[in-house]
């Protein structure tokens, strides 16, 4: 008999929607129950939201205020201590679930399984390793408590048509001090979220500039597109961070992936395997991006770019 | 204070992964392996916390093989002080790793524990956060930014979200993301010098860990590929063929 915990992951009242892909993971186990469960100093808000995602037993509510922010060395005891009973513990393999799960399965003496790409039994899943260019199946003891993190780039989200109830959990467990948050600053931006957005548009170095990439952001707002980057474009300086795409960066699924002189490293790739569409333009023609791409089209992305948007009307 | 950094060998970044066709394995023979990335950038933050003074020995430990000593020698060339090499002939999972970080935590008695966020073959990303589970003590992931100062470390962590800065009472767990830093390159005099720096060669079975593994991977196999698309003409052909999709 399985029964399923999934740690909800949520930032400023909102649940993050990896917490619904982590459940549709926990589903295809065909658990008896999937818990949820809220570490939060104010959980209300997010514990209804979780409350909706279909498939879900009931959610689990701890509120503290040293739950305030999501530090691992704080939630892993609690997740501990709550996983008594559960057979498997899920979170997603967002930086939040990587941070936190594997304190989690330490406290538990067991090892987790990192980035679950399919379930083939409640023992026994996929999951990539060397950058995704091999898929192994692991099958853990059938008599250990599985602790997972969940791909979310191969789930999709559960629907939100449930209405599971909702329990206040009191949980003993004493907390360290030794761990304290600081600040987030997050990049601020109108556009869809690039890890969970439909459609997408990165740009590589072939853009040439931090100010030519205005014509990626351009071309994206045109289709109301997350806007992402090559690691080239980021460490050329043209774009921050988070917009990196890629197996050092963000794994993404997107409906639609353009990639606008982007030339195709294979840490690229990676990142976009399993996105509906690859949309590629590139002047080289020879570029490793075209041997992947659904669609290609050769040629000058600054005079491609704006024919599309007039294409577009 | 000393740095205790993991220092795991690796298949090297530039090798094109092969699975064997059996599915038992990925091909190693005749590969090239090299230091994960990932643990060269937690070397490079400790010499440079060593050469800020802040540290006064930098230690790289590796689990594994008896060959292992050529990789550890690099290890000592880029700058450590002096190795530990762990040595057993199986390959170990994160929490052994991690059983056998904390034994070597408790004698060394470091301020700061550096690795990589992730070694490039298992891509497990586990270790540091179980030692830091084992250690009680606390974990800085995804480090994009160091600062040690007072007996605490500041470090900026590279989150979904974006930088998430928080503070930690040393001892502490670091894992390091690619932007903490540029790692050196080997010079050659270097290579001379580490000859003479102490590697300690202690066998896991002697540490009393337990190394029992619970996952076991039971086969291997190569992604499925996506096949090569169409070509389009121009922007006209290819809004029309996008709007045929119902992506646009």
């Amino acid at each position: 008999m399985s029964k399923i915990l999934v740690i909800a992951e949520h930032l400023d009242g909102k649940l993050n929607n990896s917490t619904a892909r982590a459940v549709s993971a926990a589903a295809a186990v065909k658990a008896d129950a999937i818990d949820v469960i809220v570490l939060s100093d104010a959980p209300d808000a997010v514990a209804a939201e979780a409350a909706k995602i279909d498939g879900v037993s009931k959610v689990l509510t701890v509120a503290r205020a040293e739950n305030a922010h999501p530090l691992a060395a704080v939630y892993a005891p609690q997740i501990a201590k709550a996983a008594a009973g559960y057979s498997h513990v899920f979170a997603p393999s967002t930086t939040f679930g990587k941070d936190l799960a594997p304190r989690v399965a330490a406290l538990l003496g067991v090892s987790q399984v990192s980035d679950v790409m399919t379930v083939e039994g409640p023992h026994s899943f996929k999951r990539p390793i060397y950058a995704g260019n091999a898929i192994v199946t692991v099958e853990v003891d059938a008599a250990s408590v599985v602790v997972a993190t969940i791909r979310t780039a191969s789930w999709p989200a559960a629907g939100s048509s449930g209405s599971a109830p909702v329990e206040a959990l009191a949980i003993d467990a004493s907390l360290p001090s030794h761990t304290r948050f600081v600040g987030l600053q997050q990049g601020k931006s109108d556009r869809p979220d690039l890890q969970s957005a439909s459609k997408v548009v990165s740009g590589g170095r072939g853009v040439g500039s931090k100010e030519n990439f205005e014509i990626i952001y351009k071309f994206a707002d045109k289709i109301g597109a997350a806007v992402g980057a090559s690691r080239a474009a980021v460490d050329a300086g043209y774009v921050p961070n988070e917009l990196q795409v890629g197996q050092t960066g963000k794994i993404i699924a997107p409906e639609l992936y353009m990639a606008i002189g982007i030339s195709g490293a294979i840490q690229h790739l990676t990142g976009i395997k399993d996105a509906g569409t690859i949309v590629a333009i590139n002047k080289d023609a020879e570029a490793p991006i075209f041997e992947i791409a659904d669609i290609g089209l050769v040629g000058d992305l600054f005079k491609l770019l704006p024919e599309l948007e007039t294409a577009l009307g | 204070m000393k740095i205790l950094v993991g220092y795991k060998r690796v298949v090297d970044y530039n090798v094109r992964i092969q699975v064997k066709p059996d599915g038992t394995g990925v091909v190693t023979d005749g590969v090239k392996l090299s230091a994960n990335p990932f643990d060269d950038i937690a070397l490079e933050e400790a010499l440079r916390l060593r050469e800020k003074g802040i540290a006064e020995e930098v230690v790289v430990v590796s689990i594994g093989p008896a060959d292992l000593t050529a990789h550890l020698r690099n290890g000592l060339a880029m700058g450590a002080n002096r190795a530990i090499h762990v040595q057993t002939a199986d390959t170990v999972s994160p929490l052994t790793a991690a059983r056998v970080l904390l034994k070597l935590a408790e004698k060394e008695q470091p301020g700061l524990v550096i690795v990589g966020k992730q070694a490039i073959d298992d891509d497990a990303n586990q270790t540091g956060q179980m030692l830091a589970a084992l250690w009680d003590r606390p974990q800085a992931t995804f480090a994009g930014k160091l600062e040690v100062a007072d007996g605490k470390a500041t470090v900026t962590r590279e989150v979904d979200a974006g930088l998430e800065t928080i503070e930690v009472d040393l001892p502490a767990v670091v894992t390091t993301d690619l932007r903490l830093n540029e790692p050196r390159f080997i010079k050659l005099p270097d290579i001379m010098k580490a000859k003479s720096k102490p590697i300690d060669v202690i066998e896991l079975g002697s540490l009393g860990v337990d190394a029992a593994d619970h996952i076991k991977t039971t086969h291997y196999a190569a992604p499925a590929k996506r096949s090569k698309g169409v070509m389009v003409k121009d922007a006209a052909e290819l809004v029309a063929a996008l709007k045929q999709k119902g992506l646009l």
